[in-house]
């Protein structure tokens, strides 16, 4: 059987990666390079760089660093942020990506995730889904989870599923930052109506907290990037306490 | 020296990276007047299998791997084109091993199989120092069924081909290029074939 994946993301801003708290305030965390092959060497499963530069550079600065990390990295990684058409897609997966991941740009396109999955196969497409729980709803939200928009987590993510997407990536606003534990309900509902892998985002804080997602949630894999990045959860000592409790993990040595 | 052929698979740049990562001699081309030349060569493969055919059709190049002499390492997709024919829009393949590439149908399991799997690999050169603990990274959704050509199984479900040999033709469902030092292995033993 195939084993849960424990994936750090990497925040990506002007090249250096970054952590905010609740989408917000962002404090520098390091080199990604750096920081990537020590994952890597640690025990990683898999890696997420989600790219937040908002400058005109940015597509130039992303395509070099996604060459950098392909030359470096044996293990599989995501890149996304501000990928919106075929063209951004195809410059990524050339240079040695292995996935993208696709937020607000499908929610305003949806047919993007059908386009993609039709030129590079739905294993390469990821629907990054931020969303947040109000008035008793699971709300999407895009723009790095500043604009709440129509669509409803469950529908979207089955819609998405549909379109072509070949892995959900859900984080919960309402978790993310807080060290509290991931959104295990939410998270339940869409590993049960989706036939794709979830990876789980939002809310870890030590190591029961993932195997609370991987055993009461179900999910295939759990991501998370402070506690790693300032080294409050080892990632050799969490997949140990994983395996203790049963949990199917990949250990290296 | 490591012949890759170039049709346009999404793997090649990995798949670069990583022989670079092991110090392997290799080069990439799309003609066969340059890839006789090879030793060896890797058809990589991520994509759609119909793709993947046609553009090997349009480069001249599916005769001249069915004539192929030496070792050649399909992987992933490319390990699927070696078969007879796929379920993966129907696809007619290379027809180099007499084998059928089915799609997961089991309602229980996720498709694409995504993640990390052990195998059991049988004594083979290109699974030599390979142990039953060692991790390989999988994805895809379509699967070979054990034959007698496989030389290692996974289970998503059930037992299937995850590497396969049949002459001078190899293949692995996974990806070396991605399977940390495990997948490096597998590079060099195909190299020292």
């Amino acid at each position: 059987m195939i084993t849960k994946r424990i994936i750090p993301c990497l925040d990506i801003r002007d090249g250096r990666t970054v952590k905010g708290t609740n989408f917000k305030s962002i404090r520098d965390a390091g080199d990604p390079l750096d920081l990537a092959i020590k994952y890597e060497k640690e025990g990683a499963d898999e890696l997420v760089f989600l790219d937040i530069t908002a400058t005109e550079r940015k597509a130039e600065l992303l395509t070099e660093l996604v060459a950098k990390l392909s030359k470096e990295l044996s293990i599989p990684f995501t890149v996304g942020g501000g990928i919106h058409s075929v063209e951004t897609a195809y410059n990524i997966l050339q240079n040695g990506a292995d996935k993208v991941a696709v937020n607000s740009a499908a929610v305003h396109t949806p047919a993007l995730l059908t386009e993609l999955a039709a030129a590079f196969g739905a294993q390469c497409i990821v629907l990054a889904i931020d969303a947040k729980f109000e008035e008793g709803e699971w709300w999407v939200f895009t723009h790095g989870g500043k604009k709440r928009t129509e669509k409803k987590l469950f529908e979207w993510a089955r819609e998405g599923a549909r379109l072509g997407a070949g892995e959900i990536l859900f984080t919960s606003m309402d978790h993310d930052g807080t060290k509290n534990g991931f959104a295990i309900d939410a998270l339940k509902q869409l590993n049960t109506e989706l036939s794709i892998p979830i990876v789980a985002s939002g809310g870890a804080g030590n190591a029961s907290h993932f195997a609370d997602v991987f055993q009461q949630a179900g999910v295939d894999a759990a991501l998370a990037a402070s506690i790693f990045h300032y080294g409050e959860v080892s990632i050799p000592n969490l997949k140990l306490n994983l395996k203790n409790q049963d949990i199917n993990v990949r250990i290296t040595e | 020296m490591i012949g890759i052929i170039n049709y346009g698979a999404g793997n090649t740049k990995s798949i670069m990276n990583a022989l670079d990562r092991i110090e392997a001699d290799y080069f990439i081309s799309d003609l066969t007047k340059e890839l006789e030349k090879a030793d060896k060569l890797i058809l990589p493969g991520v994509g759609h299998a119909k793709t993947a055919m046609n553009r090997l059709e349009e480069q001249g190049l599916t005769d001249f791997i069915r004539s192929w002499k030496k070792p050649l390492l399909g992987v992933c997709l490319g390990m699927q084109l070696l078969c007879e024919f796929t379920e993966e829009g129907n696809t007619r393949c290379l027809g180099i091993i007499e084998d059928r590439v089915k799609k997961f149908t089991d309602k229980e399991m996720k498709v694409p199989k995504m993640g990390w799997n052990i195998t059991s690999p049988a004594d083979n050169e290109l699974m030599r120092n390979i142990k039953a603990d060692d991790y390989f990274y999988f994805v895809h959704s379509y699967y070979l069924p054990t034959s007698e050509y496989s030389i290692a199984q996974a289970n998503y479900g059930i037992e299937y081909t995850a590497a396969i040999q049949k002459d001078n033709f190899y293949g692995v469902q996974f990806h070396p290029e991605k399977s940390a030092k495990a997948g490096s292995q597998i590079l060099q033993n195909f190299i020292a074939i």
